[in-house]
């Protein structure tokens, strides 16, 4: 709430109106230069966000039609238990949690730990790619393939993005650490790797997000569709 | 100074222009004045807001044009004028949304007496479908969709038996009747739309769509497609008629359910081959053609096209043109077909001769390569509907080329150009011929095109009888490989 | 004028020195907002040429044998997609935007210059992408720039297998550039502002280029998802899109999609993409009129809540593209009270230029001419968006003339002049040089006559019933002859429009060389970047000192001070002071 009055407080300030000079010398301690980083980043994740948002809402739409065979909620259906699912679901958790605590490693004497974490972060994440992939070696196996119904459909593409956005985070991941390795601050690197941590969190929210969707099984998609209306 | 005076220009021009302008709505032929009296509402109070503004607006430039020795006022708001413009506003814009919606409370709402008829769309043609005496649709599926049932209906569904078939771009109602159209789409997306009927909507595969109107006015109205659907969308037109409950009751006993056309008998050749007696001495024995009598060949068509072009010959719909004086002959002599039996054993007969193919040194005007290419550049427009080897495709309602003799393709192709084919307000497929036939601007185009057509030999036709002096080789055609579905619907 | 020191935004950005380093690679805002401006025009005439072919085959049916059906549907197509999304897009958030945002926030640069530059060489990329599409078999889509599905990727249209992928690919690798200069623009404006610059002492430019760059973040990926949904339908034969359908008589193997789906999808962009468009461009112009009219911007808080609101409105309004789509026809309750709700915010922003103007001293230079041709033809394009917003009105409408000529006025026309308004205003600080006035003055009336010559009519062929997207008319009984002169004369009209834009771009090219120097802030305007110690202003924009801020964007003409205008940068100390400086 307050967040939201301060705006609203903002945004009908007069502009025009003479200001006292204490008010305005007040203003210029107030300023505080901005962590750019940060906020690049929120806006980076509200883009993904609106991204897999909209592929869920085409996703529920299509769940309505006839021919539409979801992947899991039924004893035979291929997602039914899916215990890959799961653990891919454990890397990508480890690889985050390996970078969160990296983050309080950046310091000269515990460089070693760092590396140690960051090295286990790269492994736990390449892991879960490794499993995505298994997953849908089993499921082309099955005769799941990427046509053969819009719910498979869904499955890989969505599977497919989330997988890229995991790969972009780890291209920017050794690309600090290639610049970290050139001497650069060790603030500098810390803040990069709060950002690194970050979107780990967020994947791995969004991860279960997807997992979630893609395995739910049809009466719930037609509850949730029956609610938004579709 | 020079701007204020252009801005109240071309407010003057604008308001003039509306008044005296010649190009406005057609007349309305529906019961949807609703619709007309909003956009009258909806003008008036734009069209005072629109010479309201700019008339401030040039005022303030010509009353407040630079003076070295003025400054202008500091004024950073005004909250009562900025309120009161916005109340101002708001009042302007619900007055036009309000009745807006009222109309359009009454466009979702179909009337109960409402009869219903089926707008089917495709590339790019239209056709129709009423229900019948039970009043209700047959199921229908794109999967059944084929020659003999272009409507794709289910034919064990009871409700399909009585719907009547219309495979035609003209369409007829009946006056001051209320018709819900429901509309269904083939292949892309299509859109329903009669300029004097104002109310439109989009033919949509997959889902079901629907509008509704009462005509209120006799007469033929032009019905266009307004959604883009491929290559061709400027020609996909059709036509609804409105006629006198006579009138319809005479067209509609003329229709065919759809249990009647799957029934309907095949042809009986040896009927058929009598008939063509009368043909042969023109057409030949074969139906090969004769150029000295003008008479094009026959054998390759397909029976549902002969069928098309001998009823357009009996209704006058083709051969009415005064410079056609091939087609009025042809009008006179399939005149000597007594009815629809006998056109349906004729063209039976016809279409079950083997397909022929004319050497390119029967053509004429021997073309040379260079033609070649650019026909071959040419007749990409045509092979949308006609095929890649002019093979002619049921689906899209195009005749066979291929093999056809060069001078009669040419005569046909500067008869559509010059609308001397194609312009009787029946034959929207020769309509469609004129404006695809606009393409070729001058003879010289019209010879590359045919020149390529000439040497089109579908695959089909390997190992029927060859005719004239010699057959095509097969290093002489150009770019003849590959066998398409469709002629082997056709020739099936 | 009063700097603050050094302390707060070090300069870091080491200054290159080579010619590759300072204008091919270079991570300098003004150097890349230059770069989108040339690759954006250029796309600009490349589509300005393909619109001259269109009007020649409206004007002058069957007289050109290059342009047939297919290839008319593929020129109606890239010209579209090109001016919406290559040109203004690029040209007002790109160009403008990188140009302007670090210089009237009073930042160094962007907040991250890297990914700037990259931003800029990924739309190259994509331009190059999406003008190798003429060059491959086929030749372009030709789906119309709304690409519908199912025919968008059939045979039967125009370029359905390179044309379309290349065309798919290229918007999806302009939207991955779009994000990329997005995240910098919204992130220098909330991180990297001055000292003293709130946001309520933001130029309205500010917050116009702001809330497009948040529409475009919010709206562009429903333009991926929909290019990736029928990238995949085309090349792996799933069924989003497609439904169990015939193609040109041939059985498909889809089964089950929905072609409205996309439909929804694309207008869920297409609709704030509109606005992406409009709102900088509103920006721009109040900045433009305030600075040659001398007076504030009137209502500025309003101004402000306005682009708010439209900002957030244009999510809610998509479907009013969709009225006669075959959408659930109730929708059409909602979509047309949100579409009407939104003429509100957009009708005050018109008062509120006029009103800026009453009680002005108008100083009738290229650039105001421009701004108040605009006032007039959005004025105009506004209106008429009223006829099409509502829904039972646009049943008769939609799908002709009507809605084109609606669009142009509001989206091209309209966008275009102030475009041009904000070359000629902005042009002396990226050059030093004033653009040649006798030029800009033929150039603002042979384009604000010549346009609006072409739309006003094209607006009656609409009433009239000829739909857009026609090849040719051929014959139509309810199309009197007349139209076709009529059509004729439009043809004449945008071939004489299209000819000036000749010699603007010659205006440029010569005034950069030899145009009348102009000196660091000839319209005596209060923002910031006419502050700069250096026009043009140098890498790091401010020198040694990054300006403090004292006050709103729009200090003209205040009572009792001499001078007609205070830039934002001057202390209230310094005002008195400056009694004898003089004023414009």
């Amino acid at each position: 709430m307050n967040f939201f009055s301060s705006i609203f407080r903002e945004l009908t300030e007069k502009p025009w109106l003479a200001q006292s000079a204490e008010t305005l010398d007040q203003e210029l301690i107030e300023y505080q230069p901005g962590s750019p980083g940060k906020t690049g980043l929120k806006f980076f994740i509200a883009v993904v966000s609106v991204i897999f948002f909209l592929f869920s809402v085409t996703y529920l739409s299509r769940s309505q039609y006839a021919d539409f065979q979801a992947l899991g909620g039924e004893p035979w259906s291929p997602l039914y238990q899916p215990l890959w699912l799961w653990a891919n679901t454990g890397w990508l958790l480890l690889a985050s949690l390996s970078l969160h605590f990296a983050v309080g490693q950046v310091s000269e004497d515990k460089l070693n730990r760092l590396l140690g974490l960051l090295t286990l972060s790269v492994i736990f994440s390449l892991l879960f790619i490794f499993g995505q992939w298994v997953v849908w070696q089993q499921l082309s196996q099955q005769g799941f393939v990427i046509n053969s119904n819009p719910a498979n459909s869904y499955f890989y593409m969505l599977t497919a993005i989330h997988g890229l956005h995991l790969l972009g985070g780890l291209f920017a991941l050794v690309r600090v650490l290639i610049i970290f390795s050139r001497k650069v601050k060790l603030d500098i690197l810390q803040r990069s790797l709060v950002l690194c941590a970050w979107y780990w969190h967020y994947l791995w929210l969004l991860w279960l997000f997807i997992f979630a969707l893609l395995t739910a099984s049809p009466s719930t998609y037609n509850t949730i569709a029956a609610w938004c209306g579709l | 100074m020079a701007i204020a005076v252009v801005i109240l220009l071309l407010v003057l021009v604008s308001v003039v222009f509306h008044f005296v302008s010649p190009w406005w709505f057609t007349p309305i032929a529906s019961n949807w004045t609703a619709i007309d009296d909003t956009i009258t509402l909806t003008f008036w109070i734009t069209g005072i807001v629109f010479i309201a503004v700019n008339g401030f607006l040039a005022y303030c430039v010509f009353r407040f044009r630079f003076d070295k020795n003025r400054r202008a006022d500091y004024e950073p708001e005004n909250k009562k004028l900025e309120v009161w413009l916005t109340v101002f506003t708001t009042i302007g814009v619900a007055a036009m949304l309000a009745p807006g919606l009222v109309v359009w409370g009454d466009f979702v709402t179909v009337p109960d007496d409402a009869e219903i008829f089926e707008v089917v769309g495709q590339q790019w043609h239209w056709s129709y479908r009423l229900p019948g005496k039970d009043g209700v649709l047959g199921q229908s599926a794109v999967e059944l969709m084929d020659e003999k049932n272009p409507f794709g209906l289910n034919p064990d569904d009871i409700n399909a038996q009585d719907d009547i078939l219309i495979p035609s771009n003209v369409m007829h109602i009946l006056l001051d009747q209320p018709v819900k159209v429901l509309m269904r789409s083939k292949d892309v997306l299509h859109n329903f739309a009669v300029p004097q009927f104002r109310v439109k909507m989009d033919l949509v595969p997959g889902i079901e769509t629907y509008l509704w109107f009462t005509p209120t006015r006799l007469g033929r109205f032009e019905m266009l497609c307004e959604e883009l659907c491929g290559m061709a969308h400027y020609t996909m037109r059709g036509q609804i008629v409105v006629d006198t409950a006579q009138d319809y009751q005479v067209w509609l006993d003329k229709q065919f359910t759809f249990r009647e056309s799957l029934d309907a008998p095949a042809g009986d050749l040896q009927l058929g081959k009598k008939l063509y007696a009368s043909c042969a001495a023109c057409h030949g024995d074969n139906g090969q053609g004769n150029e000295a009598l003008n008479a094009p060949m026959l054998a390759g068509q397909p029976a549902w096209y002969l069928t098309r072009q001998l009823n357009y010959y009996k209704t006058q719909v083709r051969g009415s043109h005064q410079q056609d004086i091939y087609g009025q002959q042809m009008a006179a002599m399939a005149n000597t077909l007594v009815d629809a039996k006998a056109i349906k054993d004729v063209t039976a007969y016809i279409a079950s001769l083997p397909t022929l193919a004319i050497s390119p040194a029967a053509v004429s005007n021997g073309p040379l390569a260079r033609s070649i290419a650019s026909g071959q550049r040419l007749f990409t427009n045509c092979a949308y509907c006609h095929g890649d080897q002019a093979q002619g495709k049921f689906a899209l309602n195009a005749p066979r080329l291929a093999g056809q003799h060069a001078w009669y393709l040419k005569r046909q192709l500067q008869n559509y150009r010059a609308s001397i084919r194609g312009a009787h307000r029946e034959d929207l497929y020769g309509t469609q011929m004129i404006m695809m036939s606009r393409l070729l601007q001058n003879e010289q185009a019209i010879d590359d095109v045919i020149a390529y057509i000439t040497r089109l030999k579908p695959a089909a036709d390997a190992g029927y009888l060859q005719l004239g002096s010699r057959a095509i080789s097969a290093t002489e055609s150009p770019s003849i490989t590959g066998q398409s579905r469709s002629t082997q619907e056709v020739s099936r | 004028m009063n700097y603050t020191a050094i302390v707060d935004q070090p300069d870091e950005s080491h200054h290159p020195t080579s010619f590759m380093a300072k204008y091919i690679w270079s991570q300098d805002h003004k150097v890349i907002a230059i770069q989108y401006s040339i690759t954006a025009l250029f796309v600009g005439l490349v589509a300005l040429a393909l619109s001259a072919m269109m009007r020649l085959q409206l004007g002058f049916p069957d007289s050109f044998s290059f342009i047939d059906p297919s290839s008319y549907l593929q020129f109606v197509t890239m010209h579209g997609m090109i001016m919406v999304i290559y040109l203004l897009t690029a040209l007002l958030l790109g160009g403008f935007g990188n140009y302007l945002i670090p210089l009237m926030v009073g930042a160094r640069d962007m907040v991250f210059p890297y990914l700037n530059m990259l931003s800029y060489w990924t739309y190259l990329l994509s331009v190059i992408v999406l003008l190798a599409s003429f060059f491959v078999p086929g030749g372009p889509t030709g789906a119309g720039w709304t690409l519908y599905p199912p025919q968008t990727i059939l045979p039967g249209t125009p370029g359905n297998d390179g044309g379309i992928i290349l065309m798919l690919v290229s918007l999806a690798i302009f939207i991955v550039a779009f994000t990329m200069g997005g995240l910098n623009y919204v992130t220098t404006i909330l991180q990297a502002r001055a000292r003293g610059m709130t946001l309520m002492r933001m130029p309205l430019t500010i917050w116009g280029i702001f809330t497009a760059t948040i529409l475009g973040l919010l709206a562009f990926p429903a333009l991926l998802v929909s290019a990736i949904m029928m990238m995949l339908d085309k090349l792996v034969g799933t069924s989003f899109f497609m439904p169990a359908i015939l193609s040109l008589g041939e059985p498909l193997n889809y089964t089950g999609g929905s072609p409205v789906l996309f439909q929804h999808l694309f207008w869920f962009f297409g609709h704030p993409e509109v606005y992406i468009v409009a709102l900088p461009a509103f920006g721009m112009v109040s900045d433009v009129i305030a600075t040659h009219a001398r007076k504030n911007i009137f209502g500025y808080r309003m101004m402000v809540w306005a682009i708010v609101a439209i900002g957030g409105l244009s999510f809610v309004v998509w479907a009013h593209h969709m009225y006669v789509s075959g959408m659930n026809p109730y929708f059409g309750f909602f979509f047309a009270t949100t579409t009407l709700i939104i003429a509100i915010p957009t009708a005050l922003k018109v008062y509120n230029w006029s009103l800026t103007l009453w009680r002005g001293n108008i100083h009738m230079t290229v650039p105001m001419m421009f701004a108040i041709g605009f006032i007039f033809t959005f004025t105009h394009g506004g209106l008429t968006g009223l006829f099409l917003g509502n829904v039972v009105v646009d049943l008769p409408l939609s799908d002709t003339y009507f809605v084109v000529a609606h669009f142009h006025m509001v989206m091209g026309v309209s966008p275009i002049m102030v475009l041009f308004a904000a070359i000629y205003h902005w042009f002396p600080k990226v050059t030093g040089r004033f653009l040649h006035t006798g030029l800009g003055k033929f150039h603002f009336w042979m384009t604000f006559v010549g346009t609006y010559s072409i739309y006003l009519p094209m607006h009656y062929l609409g009433f009239l019933g000829v739909p857009r997207r026609y090849f040719a008319m051929g014959p139509t009984e309810f199309i009197p002859e007349s139209a076709q002169s009529l059509n004729a004369s439009i043809t004449i009209s945008a071939l004489i429009v299209g000819v000036v834009q000749l010699i603007f771009l010659f205006n440029i090219i010569w005034s950069t060389f030899k145009g009348k120097k102009s000196g660091p802030n000839p319209w005596n305007a209060t923002t910031l970047e006419w502050q700069t110690e250096y026009t043009p202003p140098r890498h790091g924009n401010w020198g040694g000192k990054i300006p403090v801020v004292y006050r709103w964007a729009y200090d003209y003409s205040v009572p009792g001070v001499k001078a007609d205008f205070i830039p934002q940068n001057v202390s209230p100390q310094e005002v008195e002071m400056m009694d004898d400086k003089g004023g414009a």
